[in-house]
């Protein structure tokens, strides 16, 4: 073999071992993950803090008690304390709230959870690329790839994720991956009774989201850390963070 | 030297294909069937349009009513399983007495415009549902509203 032929031949056989490592796609008939762009709109006015989203997310998911994929907290803000509001979430809003200690002020519910982000914090960190962001923009954790090192868990800035005890790998909302690559909505979004969690593709023309995007005024949380958080809130208060 | 070379990127190239997940780069830094894996996980949650399916009866009474926004598996819990074997797994019967006042009692803190009562002066202890139709609140079943 000449030198020639040798240089030819390396590039080929490269691409071809690479071809063998990376193995068949399989094909997925009825879900194109190029096709969508999920995130989720919350319309925290209507939300009455009955808890049913939690329930259900913990049962969808099989997330041990005293730990959440979503939460609810309240805020009671008075009028001299919109910088340092009152937050409470007695174990997560699962079973409900108990009416406000303080009488006066405003009181409204916030369901929290993770935020989908497009450039999210807790991808960035993972030492081992064991979580990552589909191509259709959900941020999933690999459970057989996670090492457990909780830097993940450091880095979220919105609180959402957490070792799960059983299996010593972090954990989080998949928004129910499993269940929207199905054409199923999420667990929460199907048993709010009031409409307050809406999932939303922003792909798909037709979606509503973004007719709603368009006429309202919506916020993410901390939008300052430029995250491009995919979870939408309306009718946002200023004291909530 | 170009012996000892070879050796090592042969070395290389094979722990690598040992080591490295088949899929992993295919989408990213990270496993591709990892989302494979992740999607194909079992729902709990069947979803309303599944049991419409059946209980068209059901449908045609919440689609009048207050309720007609309020998915079946707000109130009655997971029934994926129920949906697979309707004979083999039955769902709970419902303690209207508990279940209503997660949404209805009255609290402070929720949205003023929506309906809550305070369930002690506002029934006595009664269940709910001898008064009211759960899955259309406003109908009257035997009482007054």
């Amino acid at each position: 073999m000449t030198r020639r032929q040798l240089l030819i031949l390396l590039p080929a056989a490269a691409v071809a071992w690479e071809h063998i490592l990376a193995g068949t796609p399989e094909a997925s008939p009825n879900y194109t993950m190029s096709e969508h762009w999920w995130g989720m709109l919350m319309d925290i006015t209507k939300c009455i803090g009955c808890g049913s989203c939690v329930r259900a997310c913990q049962l969808e998911n099989h997330v041990p008690d005293g730990y959440y994929r979503t939460w609810v907290e309240r805020y009671q803000v008075l009028d001299w304390t919109v910088e340092t509001p009152h937050v409470d979430s007695p174990d997560g809003g699962k079973n409900g709230f108990p009416p406000p200690k303080e009488v006066g002020g405003k009181n409204f519910f916030v369901p929290k959870m993770c935020n989908q982000c497009a450039d999210s914090p807790c991808t960035q960190v993972c030492p081992v690329g064991a979580t990552f962001v589909t191509p259709d923009g959900v941020v999933l954790v690999d459970q057989k790839y996670c090492l457990g090192c909780r830097y993940c868990v450091q880095a979220c800035p919105y609180g959402c994720r957490f070792i799960n005890p059983s299996t010593e790998t972090a954990n989080k909302c998949t928004l129910c991956y499993h269940r929207i690559t199905k054409g199923l909505t999420t667990a929460c979004c199907e048993v709010c009774p009031t409409g307050t969690r809406q999932l939303a593709d922003l792909k798909n023309p037709k979606d509503p989201i973004h007719e709603f995007l368009k006429n309202h005024s919506v916020q993410v949380l901390k939008p300052h850390l430029a995250t491009k958080s995919k979870c939408f809130y309306y009718g946002l208060d200023g004291s909530v963070r | 030297m170009a012996a000892v070379f070879l050796v090592g990127v042969l070395a290389f190239l094979g722990l690598r294909g040992l080591l490295v997940p088949r899929s992993f780069g295919q989408y990213g830094h990270y496993r591709g069937d990892a989302i494979k894996e992740i999607a194909a996980l079992p729902v709990s949650y069947a979803g309303h349009q599944v049991c419409e399916g059946c209980h068209t009866e059901v449908l045609d009474v919440k689609s009048k009513g207050m309720h007609k926004g309020v998915a079946c598996e707000s109130c009655h819990g997971p029934q994926a399983k129920h949906a697979d074997d309707p004979a083999a797994v039955q769902p709970a019967k419902l303690d209207t007495a508990v279940l209503c006042v997660r949404c209805h009692a009255a609290n402070s803190s929720r949205p003023k415009n929506f309906p809550q009562v305070g369930a002690a002066e506002h029934s006595g202890g009664e269940a709910c549902n001898t008064c009211h139709q759960p899955h259309s609140p406003a109908m009257v079943a035997g009482g007054s509203q």
